[in-house]
C-alpha cells in the first residue's frame, strides 16, 4: 500500500515537471501560432495588408474588425530595417512581436508626435555596431531593438466608423518596411 | 515485474497529471497578473516582453497577436455580472461608462474568437459610433432580436465573448482595479 502511495507521489511530482516542460516548450513547437499563420501570405521584409476578419474566415482569432491592419514579417539577419507608417484618420499604432508572438514594443501616432511614424528596427548587436555621430542627438531618431532576429510588425489603423474603412486602408497602403544599412540609419 | 508495473504506473500518473495540468492551464487562461473588474478580465502584462510562460504558451496555442501594452489593453467578458455565461439567445444589456482611453472598441466573438455572422453585418461598436445619454454613459443591447438604440446582434449563438479594447489608455500593469477603472455592467434580461 505504502509502495503504491509513494509511486503515486513520485508520479505526481514527475507530472509537475512534465507540466512545466510542456508549457515552456509550447511556443517553440506551435504550428498554428500567429507567425506560422502569417508566413504563407506575407513575403519577408515587405508590408502586406491583411484581409479584414469575417465570420467565416479570419487569419487569426480575436482580430479587431474596426481596424485596417497590415503586417511586415521581418528578418534582420542581413541588416536593419527602416519602417515608415503614415498616420491614419483616427488612431494608428505599430506593434512589434518576436518570432514567438510576444509583443515587446508598441508606439502610436500620438506618442510618435508626427504625421508619419518613422523608425529603425535592428538587433542589439547591430545597434552596438552603429557608428556614433556627435551632432545627432538620440532623441531625433527612434531605434527599436528586436530580441529575436525575425518577428512581426503589426500596423493598425482605426476606422472609427465603417464608412472610414477605405480611408484607413489607404493610409496603411502607404506603409513601408525596407532593408537599410547601419550607416544610413546612423545618418538620419 | 513489480518494479516494471510500478514504474509504468508512476509514468502514467506523471503523463496524466502533467499534460492534464497544461491543457487546463492553457484553455482556462491561467496567465499571471490578471486584472478582474466585474465580469471583465484583462492581462496587461501579456502584451509586454515580460509575459510569463503561461501567457506565452497560450499565445502560441491560440495563434493570436495580443495587444501590446503601448497600444492598449483588452478586456474580455464571458459571463454577466452574476456569473451566468453569456448566451446569444438572451437579451443582455451592457451599461455604464468605460475607463479613460482615446478610443475603444467593443466586439462580439464566438468561443473560438471568430466573428459571428448576422443579418446587419455588425460585429461591434467603436467609441465614436455609440449613442450616449447626456451624462456620457451608454447602454448597448446585446441580443438576437433587433432593438432600438445601440444593438449588437448575437446571431443566436449559444455562447459568446465580449471584448472591450481600450486604445491609448492610462490603464496598464500598475492600475489597481476599482474606482479609476469603471467598466460597463453586464446583466442578462429575458431568456427564451
Amino acid at each position: 500500500m505504502i509502495r503504491w502511495a509513494l509511486l503515486l507521489l513520485g508520479g505526481v511530482l514527475l507530472g509537475g515537471i512534465v507540466h512545466f516542460a510542456t508549457v515552456i516548450v509550447m511556443p517553440r513547437t506551435a504550428t498554428q501560432d500567429a507567425y506560422a499563420r502569417l508566413t504563407p501570405i506575407t513575403p519577408v521584409n515587405t508590408v502586406t495588408p491583411l484581409p479584414e476578419p469575417a465570420p467565416d474566415k479570419a487569419i487569426m482569432p480575436f482580430m479587431d474588425p474596426a481596424f485596417a491592419s497590415a503586417v511586415c514579417r521581418y528578418d534582420l539577419s542581413e541588416g536593419p530595417l527602416k519602417l515608415t507608417v503614415p498616420v491614419g484618420p483616427a488612431y494608428t499604432s505599430v506593434s512589434f512581436y518576436t518570432r514567438y508572438d510576444v509583443a515587446y514594443y508598441a508606439i502610436n501616432d500620438r506618442a510618435a508626435g508626427r504625421r508619419v511614424i518613422d523608425l529603425d528596427l535592428m538587433t542589439p548587436e547591430q545597434h552596438s555596431q552603429m557608428p556614433e555621430e556627435e551632432d545627432v542627438t538620440a532623441a531625433d531618431r527612434l531605434i527599436v531593438e528586436s530580441p529575436t532576429p525575425t518577428g512581426l510588425i503589426a500596423i493598425r489603423t482605426l476606422a472609427a466608423e465603417p464608412g472610414l474603412m477605405d480611408k484607413a486602408k489607404n493610409a496603411i497602403a502607404g506603409a513601408k518596411c525596407e532593408k537599410t544599412t547601419l550607416a544610413a540609419a546612423a545618418a538620419r | 515485474m513489480r518494479l516494471l508495473l510500478g514504474t509504468l504506473f508512476a509514468l502514467l500518473v506523471a503523463a496524466t497529471v502533467g499534460l492534464g495540468a497544461t491543457y487546463f492551464a492553457l484553455t482556462r487562461g491561467a496567465a499571471f497578473g490578471a486584472m478582474r473588474i466585474g465580469s471583465w478580465t484583462a492581462w496587461p502584462k501579456t502584451g509586454t516582453a515580460d509575459a510569463d510562460p503561461y501567457a506565452r504558451a497560450s499565445i502560441a496555442r491560440t495563434g493570436i497577436l495580443t495587444i501590446a501594452l503601448g497600444d492598449g489593453v483588452s478586456f474580455t467578458a464571458r459571463t454577466d455580472d452574476d456569473g451566468k455565461p453569456l448566451d446569444g439567445r438572451c437579451d443582455v444589456v451592457l451599461s455604464g461608462i468605460t475607463p479613460a482611453a482615446r478610443f475603444w472598441t467593443l466586439t462580439l466573438y464566438n468561443e473560438n474568437g471568430e466573428l459571428v455572422a448576422n443579418s446587419v453585418n455588425r460585429h461591434g461598436f467603436t467609441s465614436q459610433e455609440i449613442v450616449r445619454r447626456s451624462d456620457g454613459s451608454f447602454e448597448i443591447a446585446v441580443g438576437p432580436r433587433a432593438s432600438p438604440g445601440n444593438w449588437l446582434p448575437t446571431g443566436g449563438v449559444e455562447r459568446y465573448a465580449l471584448v472591450l479594447r481600450l486604445y491609448d489608455t492610462p490603464v496598464g500593469v500598475a492600475t489597481k482595479a476599482g474606482r479609476e477603472v469603471p467598466m460597463p455592467k453586464i446583466s442578462t434580461g429575458s431568456c427564451p
